[in-house]
């Protein structure tokens, strides 16, 4: 292993970072640090984006990572501190599913993610492949955190952190997808975001909460009597 | 098995024993001094044990023998640890009789008897504190466990003395697992060694105490013994973080660095209390049901550690 370029060690230690914050955010009880660790994953991964640029010349990247920056640690983190303000959800949210558990789940996952990256990562043959592991691990932690999560904020930030682990998996298994390709995803995520931020307006006005369990039903008419604000 | 291994055993054993005492004393000097209290000396620790020796030992009537018996038993096994954990030199003959594995059986054993003690007199302070130590303990004995093998996976062995002369003599480079390791094995020692997040050690509030409820009825030498023993095992556990994460410096079979050593040695254990008593003054108690949290988190970094050197070889 001493034979790894300090760039590719670089790559391994930020994608170390990546796995750890994807934990982190799994484990978090409060919506604003929620937030916070999002901006700190959108950095780590700006960092192994242009270090990856850097060690393997594809001046493409340095854009992607420059994109990154801007949209995912400055722009939505910006846009989400705005909407918790606007829509006043600072306490503490539950989960459906205790902390520990929900780690030592986590853990199963990423031991399922590592198993099947392996022969993925053997027919690569860029010099950060063996991060498709970590990658593909953290688009399943945030899927585990949209499944526990019951408010609609978290769900959003576990939806935009899938995205970058799979920005994270293409980086890390092709050297990042065409330039159009990048610009659409990007451009998607904002405008999704603004869009769902619509939604949680609308939602709270229906039913006077953020908690998702009163779509679960279809029903005409709006709230019923017994529909409890929590 | 040589006689200057002998001789470096014998001397790792004794330099343990002594400075121990010393280390307790430097941590709780720089509590104090960050807290803006006037701190004690530095030697605190060596008169309190001195003069538990010459106090008379009184035992309740109806404590059986494994009472007595325990400070003995606790004394001897963190005696065994320090001989295991090379801190000064890597020659050490007594390490080929334990590995990691059974360091952690040791501390297990140390951590049983005085649990056992502490409900064998049959107070109820005794018996709180013993079952808030086996419910820290069952935490924190298999994250520390993974921090050993995820050491022990990077350097091929199980043996802590190749563990240490392996991590020593590798390349500079970056290693995210020995960096994740390096945490865990952080909160696993401040929740075994009784320090803030988990415990208190400078408390006798009786309903957030947990090592201090257990050793109530010791009086005399008993208490002494015990004290030193914790003393050891805050010396032990130092030196294992000193072994897995800086192991550089140490002396190792036909060397003669033993200045170097001794200097590494002080040099990083000072460092070491030092940054023991910043994280004891900056973080505040958890309440006890948030442990397994703590320890979790613990447990946790030392699991992705392993995994992270699996897939990245690093």
């Amino acid at each position: 292993m001493a034979t790894l370029p300090l760039y590719a060690q670089l790559i391994n230690l930020f994608a170390a970072v990546l796995l750890l914050l994807a934990f982190a955010m799994l484990a978090q009880r409060r919506i604003l640090t929620l937030i916070d660790l999002f901006a700190a994953q959108g950095f780590a991964l700006a960092c192994s984006t242009a270090i990856v640029a850097y060690g393997t010349r594809q001046p493409h990247l340095y854009a992607s990572a420059a994109l990154t920056l801007v949209l995912k640690v400055i722009a939505l983190p910006l846009i989400l501190h705005r909407l918790i303000r606007r829509l006043d959800v600072r306490w503490e949210f539950e989960q459906l599913i205790n902390i520990p558990a929900t780690m030592l789940i986590g853990i199963v996952l990423v031991v399922f993610a590592f198993n099947l990256a392996v022969p993925i990562s053997q027919l690569a043959s860029t010099v950060t492949r063996s991060t498709l592991g970590i990658a593909l691990a953290s688009v399943l932690l945030s899927f585990l955190m949209m499944i526990t999560r019951r408010k609609a904020v978290p769900q959003v930030i576990a939806f935009l952190s899938m995205e970058n682990g799979l920005f994270f998996a293409a980086t890390s298994a092709t050297y990042g997808m065409p330039m159009v390709v990048e610009l659409g995803i990007a451009l998607d995520v904002l405008v999704g975001v603004l869009i769902l931020g619509v939604f949680f307006f609308q939602i709270r006005e229906q039913f006077d909460s953020l908690d998702l369990r009163h779509l679960e039903r279809l029903r005409e008419g709006g709230i019923d009597e017994e529909g409890e604000s929590t | 098995m040589s006689a200057t291994g002998i001789v470096s055993q014998l001397l790792q054993l004794a330099v343990a024993l002594a400075l121990a005492p010393m280390l307790l004393g430097w941590v709780n000097q720089c509590r104090a001094w960050l807290q803006g209290k006037r701190a004690p000396p530095l030697l605190q620790p060596y008169f309190t044990i001195r003069k538990l020796f010459w106090k008379d030992v009184i035992v309740a009537a109806n404590a059986s023998a494994i009472f007595r018996l325990t400070p003995y038993i606790v004394f001897g096994a963190m005696c065994c640890a320090a001989a295991i954990v090379p801190s000064l030199v890597t020659d050490l003959p007594f390490a080929t009789a334990a590995d990691a594995i059974a360091l952690v059986g040791l501390f297990a054993l140390a951590r049983v008897f005085i649990s056992l003690a502490a409900m064998d007199v049959g107070t109820a302070f005794g018996s709180l504190g013993a079952r808030r130590e086996m419910f820290i303990g069952f935490l924190a004995e298999p994250a520390l466990l993974m921090v050993l093998f995820t050491a022990s996976l990077i350097s091929g062995s199980t043996s802590l003395p190749a563990i240490v002369e392996s991590l020593a003599h590798r390349d500079i480079a970056i290693y995210p697992s020995l960096a994740f390791a390096g945490v865990a094995f952080t909160m696993v020692s401040l929740a075994e060694n009784a320090r803030i997040p988990i415990d208190n050690p400078a408390t006798h509030l009786e309903l957030t105490m947990v090592h201090e409820a257990m050793i109530l009825e010791y009086s005399g030498r008993h208490l002494a013994l015990i004290e030193w023993a914790s003393a050891l095992k805050l010396f032990n556990y130092s030196c294992i973080g000193i072994a897995l994460f800086l192991p550089f410096g140490i002396a190792e079979v036909s060397d003669d660095w033993r200045a170097i050593a001794w200097s590494a040695l002080v040099v990083k254990l000072v460092v070491g209390g030092a940054a023991l008593a910043v994280i004891e003054t900056l973080s505040a108690k958890l309440r006890i049901f948030r442990a397994p949290e703590f320890l979790g988190t613990a447990f946790l970094l030392a699991v992705l550690a392993m995994l992270v050197n699996q897939l990245l070889g690093s």
